[in-house]
């Protein structure tokens, strides 16, 4: 049902800290290696071992470098999945009704047998969230793990997407971002966690939240490495009077 | 409106198997879902130690190696010239007995025409112990092109480098110092670690001529120029010491700054060998070890006349000197002198102003019992950026002594050490390499040298070693030095060698430096056709490079395939809280369908040594003790109760000591792979001293009895061999080395220009770990090469500009030692005086199962073809090898290059010709699931 | 965005049938007999031809009956209905003029509407598309129909209509390349707010997340030259517009002229949707440093 839903009962989303991200890639290849064995057919690679390689991957990882006014240039790792818009126009594009909006946690899933494979969802995304498979032809995208997150037979504790729980430096959270008093809204309402191309009018409910300030220039005149001695016997000088003292 | 029906809890997977990763070094426990009894997925596993459930990219694309088209199939014979590529299938017991019949004679007649050498091997005390029963002293892993500059460094200093060796306290630390590195074999923990130190808003500074990856998150970055960090060092230790910044207790205490230097310069000992100290309370001359001693940092002492002062003296003397000021190093480092400053006083500002004391009480080794752990939540990790220079060492050791001149080490907050360690060079066997015919050596053939008399040389002075390791020209190479072994026996220097039996290492590729060269070397003949040397063995699992340079592979397994073991008696897999140990198990079967199969290396090691009938492998009535790797892992005994594994031994219960439980293996199964025992409460810090920590490690069989030590600020082992490049002693030094070793073996750190001076090479070209690849062997892969398919040559803002480069321009880039045509792209984030490229993404056309036109073998490119092994002649007549003077360290990033844009090439160049597969090439679709 | 002939081809032949398919609704020309059945045969091959070279880009076209589902949203969706209403129409309409030499204008003209309201819907699929800002303005829709109907009248020789329907469509799509010209900037998506770290300094593309192809590259980071875009727009005006303009000048209302400029408006028209395509730049390009400025 490509007609959005009103309003959904949860907000299921990711929060992707921009401040701690290392660039990794674990996430791609753990999301890769989850729903190419899950959800839907797998994904695919055209000429995997030559030339022009051309693989479906739901999350990739961008690296950017900021040039600040003053100060040196800064590298951040951004990883980029799909942001289960609210407003989402890679549903509502979609002549089928393949592509749809989950009532109950606002997942925005393609639903492959009926997926005409016309390509014009992953136009309508800003985001290049959506790959369309090589081999099957249809469209693939990030599922948030909908079969991992409430499955019943993972442990609790692993009811998380694969990125997620894969990501060694603890960059990626997962939760309602519709319910305020979760961790992951509190993460987003700490850190400034923002919205990207807020002007195409989507409303995405995974938040970056932006690395904190970089370079600060330390304040060099607390008296912490006021000389005690220019000389060996000085410092030792020193250093036994203060020994004397304990 | 209606949604479809979606199945939110299919079946994940039949079963879940685990065992230990092996896409890198890192060793994280993974638990593999098999489905039809095939791979399906394979995720961290939440109980381990190291990765506690994380994945890398590498790990997490484990299925995708597991069934690699590069794999290879069965033994090999060449058929062709060696570097073609064409080999013939052969079945295991021709390829069992080919080798045989090859060593057998050696073993008899010369020992040490084997070259054993085993690259990048995580069973060092197996196939070490396998070589020394062969009785060649040949043998080593590849440690001497990797690291050992900062292994040797650390545990010459305070017993014990970074790495495995130990870590930082993610948990307490309040200031985190990263100098040089991009990856590190601690992946994971490393990445955890700085996101637990990120979640408390701990601050991260990266000292890095490159801000990519960690030091891209790094709140604070430190544009280094490269081979200076020495310098930086040092500087920041003069800034401390004159502003007495340093924890003078701490010195007095547990590092020899209190000893008194003799006038040759070593320490002063009373008759029973005890190092001495004056104590502060009564002025008089004591053991170190005395119950109650204040040692006096300030003592002087008459030796004939003489004054002796404290090594705190002679330290504070030399870093006190105003060649160290910051406004002095400041632009040699590439760095403002504000920036060297800052950096000091957050230094001190975390140690001393943040400084906390975790409660309980402990005793040391003198007998003194101490309240509380002072944290100084300092803490610091280096790896190769300061380590793979010709400076390395003394750069290494410079390190060290900051981190104990503030009190950091093995304190809360600061840098702890993991089991087996702390273990000084005292306590590490020195090496051996006096062999016999037909018989085994007396003791494993790498070690901790601390004198001349350590060396393996003849009374001649010649290396007895093919490497020339622990030589004068590298007296510490406690790893040897693999990088030597290829062009040392192509020159029969210092002699002749047979058959060279290499494992895990693409030395026809990226783990050797000249390249070209390299394979040259591997193929040069004689006047009468024949090899130079004359036989080459290697055991690889994929089709590599170094293949196609072979004349018989024994194919292994993957690491799924196979048993391994991850053992304390080797490089294990300890946390700073806890040992642990682990292994690998056969979680799929081999299956190579329609070939001969492949065996697990290690496996194929212990069948070797039956047939060879190798002491240690055969009891004296013939029969064999191990019947493959497994049987040893559980059997074998090092010394009465200790094993390779420490986990369920005697009756299953015992951790450590304890008889061989057969059952042990199936136990470690069923634990999850690994195995972990705590470390007490009131042992977990200050371990080196700490009673009960010795008292701990003396239990679980670490060591035979409590070793306490001192830190080693002024080192004695270097001291001895100065002394003698001086003059002094029975063993003297060739005199082209004299000079050399006089600077180099200086006991307190210094620092010195690497590189040769610019002349016209006004660059430094670095190479960087991707977080996504491992060296060679993740271009099989096929999700990992889409990541890193290629790899440009980055440039920094200044020289981009100045060379008029613009978006997919094309540039020779020359060294003194070759030229190399490649793709470059701008980056800003750069020191000014630095290009780099990722490591190890050029690939061979033919090798690694990739199809014609594949990206990594015509736009990836080695750096490698640039770095000489030896550097070109200098003002004395003399090439100088381009390795530390004292460890031997490849000095892989001392390389200076300078840049020209030119047109684009159709690939990168130099180009060699395709190899030929002997696995064919990978299909051309891909579409993985397994199960329904 | 990746000119695919399939699209290219799809757009163009569709539209040209639908529009030519509109003027013989409204009886513009009369046609009966064989005329009639070759014109509306023409204004159907076209439009049916161009419906089914679209469903080659298709993943699943076996699907392709799924795409009916979704007229509440989906523009594509309204496309295949107004496209399946307006064949019906012109089909049940052209049974008269064919078979029966009989005219139901009502009919003719309901169908006519729908074969524009075809067109716009087809137009409506890129319209809609924000994320394209080059087609997001309300000339795109406007331009499809105008080069519809242009093209229509040109097959259906209505000389004079076409040679206005060409002024207006050649002004159109002036406009279209006005507007066009600054629609990305005016959208305000910069890698800034692509990446959120616009207000932190100076934004660059440091390494993409793969050195390998994909999709998104292929199919919407496509990038023509300057230069290059520049002469197909000289050369698509003047066959589209110029050319088809002066033979009509030429033949005086002759059916040749017509048709000859009909073929140059052909040629105009595909040269020109193949710039439709590849000189939309997506803003999925920013994220991979693809963004011509
Ligand atoms: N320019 C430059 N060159 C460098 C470096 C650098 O920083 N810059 N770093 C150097 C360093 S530190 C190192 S350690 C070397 C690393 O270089 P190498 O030691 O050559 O390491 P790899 O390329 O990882 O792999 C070695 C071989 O192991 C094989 N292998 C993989 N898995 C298995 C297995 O399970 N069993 C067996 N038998 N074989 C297997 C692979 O197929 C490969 O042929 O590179 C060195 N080269
Ligand atoms: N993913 C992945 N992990 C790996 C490996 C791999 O291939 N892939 N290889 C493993 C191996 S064998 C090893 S040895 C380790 C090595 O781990 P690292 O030591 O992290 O190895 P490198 O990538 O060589 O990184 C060296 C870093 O030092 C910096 N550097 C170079 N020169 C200087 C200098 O003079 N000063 C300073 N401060 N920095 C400098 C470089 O910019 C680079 O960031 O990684 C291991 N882990
Ligand atoms: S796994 Fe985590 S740290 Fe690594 S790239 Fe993904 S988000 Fe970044
Ligand atoms: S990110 Fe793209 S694919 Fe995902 S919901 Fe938003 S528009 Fe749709
Ligand atoms: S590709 Fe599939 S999901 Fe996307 S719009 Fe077309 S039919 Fe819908
Ligand atoms: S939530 Fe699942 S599908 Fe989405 S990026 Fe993460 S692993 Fe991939
Ligand atoms: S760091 Fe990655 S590749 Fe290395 S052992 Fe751990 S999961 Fe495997
Ligand atoms: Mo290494």
């Amino acid at each position: 049902m490509t007609l959005l839903p009103t309003s959904t009962e949860r907000k299921m989303g990711l929060v992707i800290d921009l401040d701690t991200c290392v660039g990794c890639h674990a996430c791609v290849t753990s999301c890769k290696g989850w729903n190419t064995e899950n959800y839907g057919v797998p994904l695919a690679d055209e000429n995997p071992y030559g030339a022009e390689t051309s693989g479906a991957f739901l999350n990739r990882v961008h690296s950017y470098e900021v040039t600040p006014e003053t100060g040196p240039a800064q590298l951040v790792h951004f990883p980029k999945s799909c942001l289960h818009c609210e407003d989402a126009p890679c549903v509502t594009v979609c002549p089928t009704g393949a592509s749809y909006k989950r009532t109950e946690d606002g997942i925005v899933l393609v639903n492959e047998s009926d997926c005409i494979g016309c390509g014009l969802c992953a136009w309508a995304c800003p985001y290049g969230a959506r790959e369309m498979d090589p081999a099957a032809g249809v469209m693939k995208k990030c599922t948030l793990c909908v079969d991992r997150i409430y499955n019943e037979n993972l442990p609790e504790e692993d009811r998380v997407p694969a990125c997620v729980r894969t990501c060694p430096a603890g960059a990626r959270h997962f939760g309602d971002l519709g319910d305020p008093d979760s961790d992951v809204s509190r993460l987003v309402a700490e850190r400034g966690g923002m919205d990207l191309m807020p002007e195409q009018g989507t409303k995405p409910v995974n938040k970056y939240l932006p690395p904190r300030p970089k370079d600060a220039p330390i304040d060099l005149l607390g008296p912490l490495l006021e000389p005690v001695a220019e000389t060996p016997t000085g410092l030792l000088g020193w250093l036994d009077t203060q020994l004397s003292k304990l | 409106m209606s949604q479809p029906a979606l199945d939110t809890s299919p079946p994940v997977s039949d079963e879940i198997r685990k065992t230990t990763c092996y896409m890198c070094a890192c060793r994280c426990g993974i638990n593999v879902h098999m489905k039809d009894g095939k791979v399906a997925y394979i995720e961290g596993n939440r109980d381990h130690p190291v990765n506690r459930g994380v994945l890398c990219a590498k790990g997490a694309a484990g299925i995708m190696q597991v069934n690699s088209p590069a794999r290879l199939r069965a033994p090999l014979k060449r058929v062709g010239p060696r570097g073609s590529g064409e080999f013939e299938e052969i079945t295991w017991d021709e390829a069992l007995e080919l080798a045989v019949s090859w060593l057998a004679p050696l073993r008899d007649a010369s020992p040490e025409k084997l070259a054993f050498f085993t690259g990048r091997d995580q069973s060092q005390s197996f196939t070490g112990f396998w070589a020394q029963m062969f009785g060649t002293p040949n043998y080593a892993a590849h440690g001497g092109f990797c690291s050992v500059n900062m292994a040797t460094a650390g545990i010459y200093t305070m017993g014990g480098a970074f790495w495995e060796f130990g870590q930082p306290d993610w948990e307490r630390a309040e200031l985190f110092l990263l100098f040089g590195v991009a990856e590190d074999h601690d992946s994971n923990p490393i990445k955890m670690g700085i996101g637990r130190l990120k979640a408390r808003g701990a601050k991260v500074i990266g000292v890095n001529p490159i801000r990519t990856g960690y030091n891209a998150v790094a709140d604070e970055w430190v544009g280094i120029t490269p081979g200076t960090d020495g310098l930086l060092i040092l500087s920041l230790i003069h800034l401390l010491l004159k502003s007495a910044k340093i924890d003078a207790t701490y010195l007095a205490r547990w590092t020899n700054a209190p000893c008194l230097v003799g006038p040759d310069g070593l320490l002063l000992r009373n008759e029973a060998g005890a190092l001495l100290v004056r104590d502060r309370r009564d002025g008089a001359l004591k053991a170190l070890d005395t119950q109650g001693v204040e040692p006096d940092l300030g003592a002087t002492h008459e030796v004939d006349g003489k004054t002796c002062h404290t090594v705190f003296h002679a330290l504070a003397t030399r870093y006190l000197d105003p060649a160290y000021a910051p406004e002095a190093v400041a632009e040699r480092c590439g760095l403002t002198p504000a920036q060297i400053h800052g950096l000091a006083t957050q230094i001190a500002d975390a140690a001393f102003n943040k400084s906390f004391n975790v409660p309980g009480t402990w005793t040391d080794f003198r007998g003194d019992t101490h309240q509380g752990f002072t944290g100084r939540p300092v803490a610091m990790h280096a790896m190769r950026g300061i380590s793979a220079h010709a400076n390395g060492f003394q750069t290494c050791r410079a390190l060290h002594l900051l981190q104990i001149l503030i009190g950091s080490v093995e304190v809360p907050g600061g840098f702890r050490f993991k089991p087996p360690y702390p273990k000084p060079a005292t306590a590490h066997p020195r090496p051996n390499a006096e062999y016999a015919c037909g018989a085994p050596l007396a003791g494993p053939h790498l070690g901790f040298p601390l004198g001349p008399e350590h060396l393996a040389i003849d009374e001649n002075g010649t290396p007895k070693r093919i490497d020339k390791a622990f030589s004068w020209e590298h007296p510490l190479s406690a790893h040897g030095l693999m990088h030597m072994v290829i062009s040392n026996a192509a020159a029969g220097d210092p002699y002749q060698i047979d058959t060279l039996f290499l494992y895990m290492a693409n030395m026809a590729w990226n783990s050797s430096m000249n390249t070209s060269g390299t394979m040259d070397q591997l193929t040069a003949t004689n006047p009468d056709g024949s090899y130079k040397i004359p036989r080459i063995i290697y055991a690889d699992a994929y089709s590599s490079e170094m293949v196609a340079y072979a004349d018989l592979i024994l194919p292994d397994t993957t690491y799924l395939e196979r048993h391994d073991c991850i053992s304390l008696l080797d490089r294990p897999i300890c946390e700073a809280d806890a040992a642990a140990d682990a292994i690998r198990w056969p979680v799929i079967e081999p299956d190579r369908p329609g070939h001969a199969g492949v065996r697990g290396f290690q496996s194929v090691l212990v069948d070797l040594a039956n047939r060879l009938k190798l002491p240690g492998f055969i009891a004296d009535d013939g029969t064999a003790f191990y019947a493959d790797y497994a049987d040893y892992m559980v059997n074998h005994q090092r010394k009465p109760g200790i094993g390779p594994l420490m986990g369920f031994r005697g009756n299953g219960a015992e951790t450590g000591r304890g008889a061989p439980n057969p059952e042990q293996i199936q136990r470690y199964i069923e634990a999850g792979g690994f195995q972990v025992t705590h470390i007490p409460d009131d042992a977990q810090y200050m371990k080196p001293w700490n009673a009960a920590y010795q008292n701990w490690a003396v239990a679980l069989g670490l060591y035979d009895a409590p070793q306490p030590y001192l830190f080693e600020l002024w080192s004695e082992p270097l001291r001895r061999f100065q002394h003698a490049a001086e003059g002094h002693g029975e063993r003297q030094p060739p005199e082209h080395l004299r000079d050399r070793l006089k600077r180099a073996m200086d006991p307190l750190p210094y620092w010195e220009e690497t590189a040769i001076a610019d002349n016209g090479y006004p660059l430094h070209a670095l190479t960087q770990r991707p977080m996504a690849m491992y060296h060679s062997w993740g271009s099989q892969n096929a999700w990992l090469r889409q990541i890193h398919g290629q790899n440009p040559l980055f440039v920094p803002t200044a020289v981009w500009e100045a060379n008029g480069f613009a978006e997919g321009d094309w540039a020779r880039l020359t060294s003194p030692h070759g030229a190399i045509t490649v793709p470059v792209a701008h980056m800003a984030a750069l020191n000014p005086h630095t290009v780099w490229t990722w490591n190890a993404i050029g690939k061979r056309k033919g090798a690694w199962a990739l199809r014609d036109g594949a990206s990594e073998t015509e736009k990836g490119f080695l750096l490698n073809h640039l770095i000489g092994e030896l550097h070109p002649e200098r003002d004395d007549g003399m090439r100088w090898s381009n390795s530390d003077p004292i460890t031997g360290q490849a000095a892989w990033f001392d390389l200076r290059v300078q840049i020209e844009k030119v047109a684009a090439p159709r690939e990168a160049q130099p180009a060699f010709p395709p190899l030929q597969s002997p696995v064919g090439q990978g299909p051309e679709h891909l579409a993985w699931k397994v199960g329904a | 965005m990746h000119p695919a002939p399939s699209v290219i081809l799809f757009t163009v032949l569709s539209g040209l049938g639908f529009g030519l398919l509109a003027f013989l609704g409204l009886g513009l020309p009369a046609l009966t007999g064989w005329a009639a059945f070759f014109g509306y045969g023409a204004g159907f091959a076209l439009a049916i031809g161009g419906l089914v070279s679209s469903t080659f880009h298709l993943g699943h076209p076996e699907r392709a009956l799924k795409a009916f589902t979704q007229w509440r949203s989906s523009w594509l969706s309204r496309e295949a209905w107004a496209a399946v209403a307006a064949l019906l129409a012109m089909g049940l309409h052209a049974l008269g003029p064919v078979f029966f030499a009989e005219r139901f204008q009502l009919l003719g003209t309901l169908g006519a509407a729908l074969c524009l309201l075809t067109v716009y819907a087809t137009s409506m699929i890129y319209t809609q598309i924000r994320a394209v800002p080059r087609w997001n303005q309300p000339a795109t829709p406007a331009l499809f129909l105008a080069l519809s109907l242009a093209g229509g009248a040109l097959l259906a020789g209505q000389a004079v209509a076409a040679a206005l329907l060409l002024c207006i469509a050649g002004a159109v799509q002036l406009y279209a390349w006005h507007v066009g010209a600054t629609a990305f900037t005016q959208a305000g998506t910069t890698l800034g707010t692509a990446t959120g770290l616009g207000h932190r300094g100076t934004v660059r593309s440091f390494e993409p997340p793969h050195t390998g192809e994909n999709y998104l590259l292929k199919e919407m980071a496509y990038v023509v030259g300057r230069k290059h875009a520049q002469k197909l727009r000289v050369i698509a005006l003047i066959l589209l517009v110029a050319l088809p303009l002066l033979l009509l000048l030429i033949g005086q209302g002759a059916l040749w002229a017509s048709w000859l400029a009909a073929l140059s408006h052909l040629a105009g028209a595909l040269c020109q949707r193949w710039l439709f395509f590849a000189e939309a730049e997506h803003v999925v390009g920013l994220y991979y440093g693809r963004r011509v400025a």
